[in-house]
């Protein structure tokens, strides 16, 4: 396993999965189980490489789980992957692709815009991030796509907010659009390109436990029908997604991720019931 | 005492199994039945009548020698009877623990028609932990064949089936789709009737006869079926289970409070949930909580929410008691801990409160009609009969789905519109070379069944490769 920082709290894993690395496709993700006693959470792909036999995946350290995984040095182990998981991303040639890509998932979009160019899209790359410092992948991104556009909640680089999608979108027809982020950005990109009927493809990253169709807590609402993220998805038409109640049950266990977490900040993971 | 005359007064009544108190085993994830002592155990098989045409054994799935594993018992050789008991099951102390003995092999005991039958399960589970906590010895192997074989899936069909083709010589490596192997006994049924330690252990014997087990792989996504059968295996068995959770297609199944069986089991079963935040997937129950459904998952999620400190746990059913799918011994149990139950009633909708949580749920009653497809008397909803019961958890225990996984990702592998895989009775799919068993077959059904299909699969495998050249 090798590991780099990509910015504070960013992590891009590389680790050797030989079998995983044969099977991989964009849009797909992995299942990883850091110990013993860890969660399971689902992260999606980042990279692939079947020479190598690696995969690779960013995470943001947010809870414990991530925090620990983080921890993890050269060499180290991870307990268990399993993938690759979920459905592959169409890849064809549309003509014009609007990409948009926010924090994490900065980096599997470069994933799917490698992949989209070489199936011969026009393509533009919009990247955000809350702060300057959270962009990723800027030059490699700048490099690839035909126009290339940066955005900060902040606006300490770049647009301040998505607002200005709409002025592009206007100046320039899109035959697709693909985002993937926080839900909250997936969402007022899909309330910009609702309007305009812009087929809008978003890549959602559901709450899941096993990640491959037994547990149904990555249940979604789409165009009024249940469906699975992780044997029906990842992608969705975002359109159609009832992002509410995706939001809703996204928070669910906040309160126990942030007791999990302080307390293993205040002391150890073997804390609480010894 | 090893002459083979019935006795001449045999005791009508079985030999209790100690169990917890119900009001401390509420509180706690250990084991509720504490098993037989050496006095109980051999009281217990001295009832056994020794029957020339024994009764018991065609009731039992796979097919164990039952007088023959008793007879050895109460002559006290301990070991000889654990090894009868191994030469036909390889999961003893799973099976003496969960199997339904009821509807099996005590099913048509003689003893049974006097008294109670002969608690042969008891029996087994005494054996089982017997050898286990001594060690088990592996009896002699038949020599290699050079054949391999994929068992997908380490729930009780796949371990059944590479058990039984590694005895016969056969390699086998089992491909898991979670981080540990043992299915539906690690995932699903709670550590209070089941210990994990105790299907590890069993795992472990079975490695030991040879099988090697990769976990992490899930079919259809890491390999494929064409893709085993390419490389490097000459026959395959697919034992996936039952799949996706149902839900009942009613409003506010998305809130959060609300939970499938499936879900709810995963996170306190494999995660270990219940010693969060030592363990770190979280679960978080209510204080009112409601079980839907009838079957021992249902019995399963409620006493187990029981445990995780719920104040108050309501099971809703939609028929009656009579045709309550769990097993009795369950039912009694799960009441017994003070787990209430709520006949002809089946929810409507589920109301949300503050930050998008459950906070009640609308039902209607039910009355029975004429029986349906499944035999049981049909439920059908009493108009303007709609009640409100609060409650800020629920589990939906009203069955699963076949995964899609495998049958989207083979060729040729026919399955039934309800996406189960096609078979002939050995377990023979529409694939030559591949073979399938248990709930991925059948749909939900219990543990045993799905041993007793591996155990066909293995015998019809094993014919198959010795032929093919």
């Amino acid at each position: 396993m090798t590991k780099t920082e990509l910015a504070p709290k960013l992590k891009l894993f590389e680790v050797q999965a030989p079998d995983i690395a044969a099977k991989s496709q964009p849009g797909q993700f992995i299942m990883i189980l850091a110990h013993k006693k860890s969660e399971r959470i689902p992260i999606t792909l980042a990279g692939y490489d079947r020479q190598k036999g690696t995969v690779s995946f960013v995470f943001n350290e947010v809870g414990k789980t991530t925090k620990e995984l983080g921890l993890l040095g050269e060499g180290g182990t991870i307990k268990s992957i399993t993938g690759p998981l979920g459905n592959p991303s169409e890849i064809k040639n549309f003509g014009n692709v609007l990409c948009v890509g926010g924090g994490v998932f900065i980096a599997p979009l470069l994933l799917q815009v490698k992949a989209l160019r070489k199936a011969g899209n026009k393509v533009t790359t919009v990247i955000g991030a809350r702060i300057k410092d959270l962009l990723i992948y800027e030059d490699e991104l700048k490099a690839l796509s035909d126009k290339f556009y940066v955005a900060t909640d902040d606006g300490s680089k770049g647009y301040k907010g998505l607002d200005f999608l709409k002025e592009i979108l206007e100046r320039e027809h899109f035959d697709r659009c693909l985002t993937m982020g926080p839900v909250v950005m997936m969402k007022n990109v899909c309330e910009i390109t609702s309007p305009l009927n812009i087929q809008t493809v978003v890549t959602l990253t559901s709450i899941m436990i096993d990640g491959m169709g037994m547990c149904g807590v990555c249940r979604v609402t789409v165009g009024g029908k249940m469906f699975f993220t992780c044997v029906d998805g990842p992608e969705f038409d975002g359109h159609q997604v009832d992002f509410e109640g995706l939001i809703n049950r996204q928070r669910l266990f906040l309160p126990e991720e942030r007791l999990s977490s302080v307390l293993w900040e205040l002391g150890g993971c073997n804390c609480g019931r010894k | 005492m090893a002459e083979n005359k019935p006795k001449p007064k045999v005791k009508k009544n079985e030999v209790q199994m100690p169990k917890q108190d119900p009001k401390v085993r509420g509180k706690n994830f250990d084991e509720v039945a504490l098993g037989y002592t050496k006095e109980q155990v051999l009281e217990e098989a001295n009832r056994c009548l020794q029957c020339v045409k024994p009764k018991c054994i065609p009731g039992c799935p796979v097919e164990i020698d039952i007088p023959a594993f008793v007879k050895l018992l109460r002559e006290e050789k301990y070991a000889e009877a654990a090894a009868e008991l191994k030469t036909k099951n390889a999961l003893p102390a799973v099976c003496g623990r969960v199997c339904p003995q009821e509807e099996q092999c005590q099913k048509e005991c003689i003893v049974g028609k006097i008294g109670d039958p002969v608690s042969v399960g008891r029996l087994e589970r005494y054996l089982a932990d017997w050898e286990r906590e001594r060690g088990f010895v592996i009896s002699n192997k038949a020599p290699s064949t050079g054949k391999k074989i994929a068992v997908i899936g380490a729930g009780p069909a796949g371990l059944t089936v590479a058990a039984e083709l590694a005895k016969l010589g056969h390699g086998v490596v089992i491909f898991e789709s979670l981080h540990l192997p043992g299915g539906v006994l690690m995932y699903g049924i709670p550590e209070f009737r089941l210990p994990k330690s105790i299907v590890q252990a069993e795992v472990d014997y079975i490695k030991k006869l040879g099988v090697e087990l990769r976990e992490g792989y899930l079919i259809g996504r890491t390999h494929t079926i064409p893709e085993l059968l390419n490389n490097d295996f000459d026959a395959v068995f697919i034992g996936t289970g039952a799949g996706l959770p149902k839900f009942m297609g009613i409003p506010g199944e998305e809130l959060g409070g609300v939970y499938s069986a499936s879900e709810f089991l995963i996170r306190v079963n494999l995660m270990k949930a219940y010693a969060f935040p030592e363990y770190d997937t979280p679960i978080r129950i209510g204080k009112h909580v409601v079980v839907i459904g009838g079957g021992n998952v249902a019995m399963d999620s409620a006493r187990s929410a029981l445990r995780l400190g719920a104040e108050e746990v309501c099971i809703v059913y939609r028929r009656s008691r009579d045709e309550l799918p769990a097993r009795a011994e369950e039912v009694e149990n799960a009441e017994e801990e003070g787990i209430i139950c709520k006949f002809l009633a089946s929810p409507k909708r589920f109301i949300g409160g503050e930050k998008g949580w459950v906070k009640a749920m609308e039902c209607i009653c039910m009355e029975l009609g004429p029986p349906d497809a499944s035999g049981r008397r049909r439920p059908i909803p009493i108009k303007g009969s709609e009640f409100t019961m609060d409650t800020d958890t629920v589990i939906i225990a009203v069955g699963r789905t076949a995964n899609p996984i495998i049958q989207r990702t083979t060729k040729g592998l026919e399955a039934t519109k309800w996406g189960t895989i096609v078979t002939d009775e050995n377990g023979k799919t529409s694939i030559d070379g591949v073979y399938a068993g248990g709930d991925i077959v059948t749909g939900e059904a219990t543990v045993i069944s799905a041993m007793g299909a591996g155990k066909k699969a293995a015998r019809a495998i094993h014919k198959y490769l010795m032929k093919k050249k």
